[in-house]
């Protein structure tokens, strides 16, 4: 189970092995854990977290909260697939619609039209077929029907088009959670602004614990982001050191996070489920090793998760752990505490 | 060397030639040239030389890419000298990608479209005895050499993990300041600092010989279309690439002296960095495309003995083209966090291009209507440009839409699309130029057969590479990644295959150049025959080494298509 206190995870600078290596060490010393690593349930859900979260004394005075496993994953690519990823929020939804029955057809038609063209004048037009050329080179009416004709075609998809994103840029409302995703090289954490503020980092999960998990290799995470599902999101993205982009295919979420700027856009979620993402701008050496997962729960799943990490539901001003605490320095103090 | 090359001239009969053939020594003719079919073809060898390098990286990535987990980067940081972490492999993988990019723009397709065809038929086409600034155009040639140079050798030198630059060729900051310490980035901007200004130099010559050195009579508007497509292509060089000297040098700055323009520690904004180099970059793509619309015209033409259909409408689609293409840059930018009125309106910019672009399309297709076409190599590789820039362009219609894009943006998708309107447009109108005017330019015939050949393997090879990643793309694999989750694993798998038939038909092409030099038929003066009607055809194949030295004129009954036919009998 995962829990803010977790920062030992958090090993940027480290490669797969060393982290393994990390991970086979708390294990050995946290012997009670062992029971919860082999049971089949814990094993689903990522068994490190599990194995602390036992230890953790204000893990398990927090309500229970189990992660879900592989039979919950929603959004991730499909061996061999050839479209979008099955959406599972509204303004996802409506672009993949825009996308499937406007877009689509449209350049199909115009690219199946233009090889038609194009067969044609081979068949006809061959010398064999017409030995005189003609000597046409001007034709105004035509001229003006393939100008006006795109144009048209351009403003019927401009129409959806725009509508989709004034859709996308609409305010999150007043009670909308919070979250902040920073970029890290090469990890997302995740800040619940609107529970407390703590903090949870999220490192890709190594190959050999995910197949273990029966989860999909370089997709797979220690720690997920866990959201409330049907619940307006404010997602807010930020890069501590170079771009990161925080991208998940299956929401139609996509968002650049830059260092000296916020980003925000309102995000829902419509299914209960995991949906898995990627780092989407070259940040360095491991670009391609910081996935992202969102885990989206129950309202009521999704407190019992914050109250397990520490965090207080809205309207409650007990202090988290760790509130004060900037992201950088937490990360560094405890890589140092790892290191020691 | 200098005088060592003077005897070789011995060698030649030169009082049997005329003053126009008076070549000068080896080191002098190739090294110190001033004569613009010489440089062109200097541009022409350095290109091929580049996309060999350029091309054996993206076998590289292709082998990497061929399966999930790393393959071969490992190797290759220990052959060239490092320890192989895991670190390093991820670092050495940017590096290719990043070199990939570099060597293709700025290496291969612009000095081939701009420095080889540019050079070599511009003057020819238009009637002038040589470029209006021959020293200049040399120097031109060699600053791009110099800055290839520099790009290898950022190479070896550390960039960061590892060594070289790993920045990807659009140099981002902050990845490519504070990202990565070491000297491989500058030696990387210095490049593209070269690069540029030769191609700066450049632009200014073709501007100044296409307004000057018109052979009297040619009117702006009898102009062949490949030289109005070098004229706006230079306009959109000698307008673009100055901002990118100055994102770069910013970037030099931060990098090396203390500035903060990019950084927002110092009031700085990385996005700032995006908007100069996209306002660069965008204009870039149309730089590296607009030359190959200009030969598919001619081509098409010529092998539908036919005059160019719309010729006005042709020539100020590129026009409107070169002149949209600078309003639109941001679309490379649309996860950045723009505000919605700017995502609107650049969807909409960006939309209308589609119209130029689409009048083009149909203006080839419509010059063939009606024609009697002979399928010769060089048709069959524009009819392959028509149908592969159209399936690439119609892509670039959606990821034109700023909402549809947030899905597509930096996915496979997006490299689908650019190399479909690059790797099959640009450089498929490439190879169309090439066989079109090879004979021309070296005076043997090439093999039909396997210039044939070479255009069918090629156009199956390179739609298996790239179709597929439409497919990754729309499933959200992401760009610039050495290694992906299972699931990618099919299409990846089929690419990399695509790539090896890709190959063979790059040994089809040197193949095809061997046999021309050893055991090609002599090229008559007009080897295409009664469509071939611009004034490169009036000379004999190869032209003399000075050509026009009595200016062509081109006469009232003479069009736009047509500068050499003698005038009709009644008059």
């Amino acid at each position: 189970m995962s829990c803010a206190r977790n920062r030992t995870e958090s090993v940027g600078q480290m490669n797969f092995g060393e982290i393994a290596r990390k991970r086979l060490h708390i294990l050995t010393i946290l012997a009670a854990a062992f029971t919860l690593v082999f049971a089949p349930q814990a094993a689903m859900a990522q068994d490190a977290e599990s194995a602390e979260a036992v230890v953790e004394e204000a893990a398990a005075e927090a309500p229970a909260f189990e992660h879900f496993g592989a039979d919950m994953i929603k959004g991730q690519p499909e061996p061999g697939g050839l479209t979008f990823q099955q959406q599972y929020s509204p303004n996802g939804e409506y672009a993949l619609w825009m996308h499937d029955a406007i877009l689509m057809p449209i350049i199909t038609v115009i690219s199946i039209f233009v090889l038609f063209l194009l067969l044609w004048v081979v068949v006809r037009y061959r010398r064999g077929a017409n030995p005189v050329p003609s000597k046409t080179s001007h034709n105004t009416l035509i001229e003006v029907v393939w100008t006006v004709i795109p144009v048209i075609i351009l403003l019927v998809i401009a129409v959806p088009s725009i509508r989709l994103l004034a859709a996308q840029y609409e305010a999150p409302p007043e009670d909308a959670i919070t979250i902040k995703a920073n970029g890290y090289q090469w990890y997302w954490t995740y800040e619940y602004v609107d529970n407390g503020g703590f903090e949870v980092i999220s490192n890709m999960m190594p190959e050999a614990d995910a197949l273990a998990a029966n989860l999909p290799v370089q997709l797979a995470v220690d720690n997920r982001m866990v959201v409330p599902v049907n619940t307006p999101l404010r997602i807010q993205t930020f890069g501590a050191d170079v771009i990161h982009a925080f991208g998940i295919p299956s929401l139609w979420f996509k968002m650049d996070a830059v260092p000296g700027r916020i980003n925000e856009k309102m995000l829902t979620i419509e299914e209960e489920g995991i949906y898995y993402g990627q780092c989407m701008e070259l940040c360095g050496a491991r670009h391609g090793y910081m996935p992202i997962a969102i885990e989206a729960r129950s309202m009521e799943d999704y407190q019992a998760w914050v109250l397990a990490q520490g965090g207080t539901i809205s309207g409650e001003e007990e202090p988290a752990v760790e509130v004060e605490v900037p992201a950088e320095e937490a990360a560094e103090t405890e890589e140092a505490a790892a290191e020691a | 060397m200098a005088t060592t090359a003077e005897g070789f001239d011995a060698h030649h009969d030169e009082h049997a030639h005329d003053h126009a053939d008076h070549k000068p020594g080896f080191f002098a003719r190739w090294f110190m040239s001033t004569n613009h079919k010489d440089i062109g073809t200097l541009y022409l060898i350095f290109a091929i030389i580049a996309g060999v390098i350029g091309g054996g990286i993206s076998g590289l990535m292709r082998w990497e890419l061929a399966e999930p987990g790393l393959q071969i980067m490992g190797q290759i940081v220990e052959f060239l000298g490092g320890e192989g972490t895991f670190d390093q492999q991820g670092h050495m993988w940017n590096v290719l990608i990043t070199a990939h990019g570099l060597i293709m723009v700025f290496f291969m397709v612009m000095p081939a479209m701009i420095g080889g065809f540019g050079n070599w038929f511009v003057p020819l086409m238009i009637g002038a005895p040589d470029m209006a600034f021959p020293r200049m155009n040399n120097i031109s040639f060699w600053l791009t050499v110099a800055g290839f140079l520099s790009l290898m050798f950022s190479a070896f030198v550390p960039g960061g993990v590892g060594l070289g630059a790993g920045t990807g060729w659009t140099v981002y900051a902050p990845l490519s300041t504070t990202g990565s310490v070491g000297p491989a980035v500058d030696f990387a901007i210095f490049s593209l600092h070269l690069a540029g200004a030769g191609s700066i130099l450049g632009a200014t010559n073709f501007i100044t010989t296409i307004f000057n050195m018109r052979a009297p009579g040619m009117t702006l508007h009898k102009m062949p279309l490949f030289v109005w497509s070098v004229l706006v292509t230079a306009f959109l060089l000698l307008l673009a690439l100055p901002v990118l000297a100055a994102a770069i040098t910013m970037l030099l700055t931060d990098r090396n002296f203390g500035t903060t323009f990019f950084d927002p520690a110092g009031g700085g904004d990385p996005v700032l960095y995006q908007h100069l180099f996209w306002f660069f970059g965008h204009p870039e793509v149309y730089i590296m495309i607009l030359p190959g619309f200009g030969m598919i015209s001619q081509i098409v033409a010529t092998f539908s003995k036919k005059p160019v259909f719309g010729y006005l409408g042709m020539a100020y689609a590129m026009v409107a083209i070169g002149v949209v293409g600078f309003i639109v840059w941001a679309h490379h930018m649309y996860t950045v966090g723009l505000d919605v009125n700017t995502k609107m309106y650049f969807t909409a910019a960006t939309m209308v291009i589609a119209v130029p672009t689409g009048i083009k399309i149909f203006s080839w297709i419509a010059t063939m209507w009606g024609g009697s076409i002979e399928f010769k190599s060089p048709m069959v590789w524009a009819m392959g440009f028509i149908f592969l820039f159209t399936v690439g362009g119609v892509t670039g219609v959606v990821l034109a839409n700023g909402g549809i894009d947030d899905n597509l943006h930096d996915t496979y998708y997006v490299v689908a699309h650019f190399h479909y309107v690059l790797s099959l447009g640009a450089v498929t109108s490439m190879f169309a130029g090439w066989y079109y005017w090879f004979p021309k330019m070296f005076g043997r015939m090439h093999s039909e057969f396997l210039s044939h050949l070479q255009f069918w393997i090629f156009f199956i090879g390179v739609n298996m590479v790239f179709f597929p990643m439409h497919f990754l793309g729309l499933q959200g694999m992401a760009r610039r990644y050495p290694d992906y989750t299972p699931a990618f694993e099919q299409w990846n798998h089929v690419a990399s295959l695509g790539y090896v038939i890709t190959l063979i038909s790059v040994a089809v092409f040197f193949i095809n150049i061997i046999y021309a030099f050893v055991a090609g038929k002599k090229a008559a003066p007009n080897y295409w025959g009664e469509g071939a009607t611009t004034l490169e055809w009036s000379l004999s194949s190869p032209p003399p080494f000075h050509q026009f030295e009595t200016l062509p004129v081109i006469e009232d009954h003479h069009s736009a298509d047509d500068h050499i036919s003698p005038a009709p009998a009644k008059a």
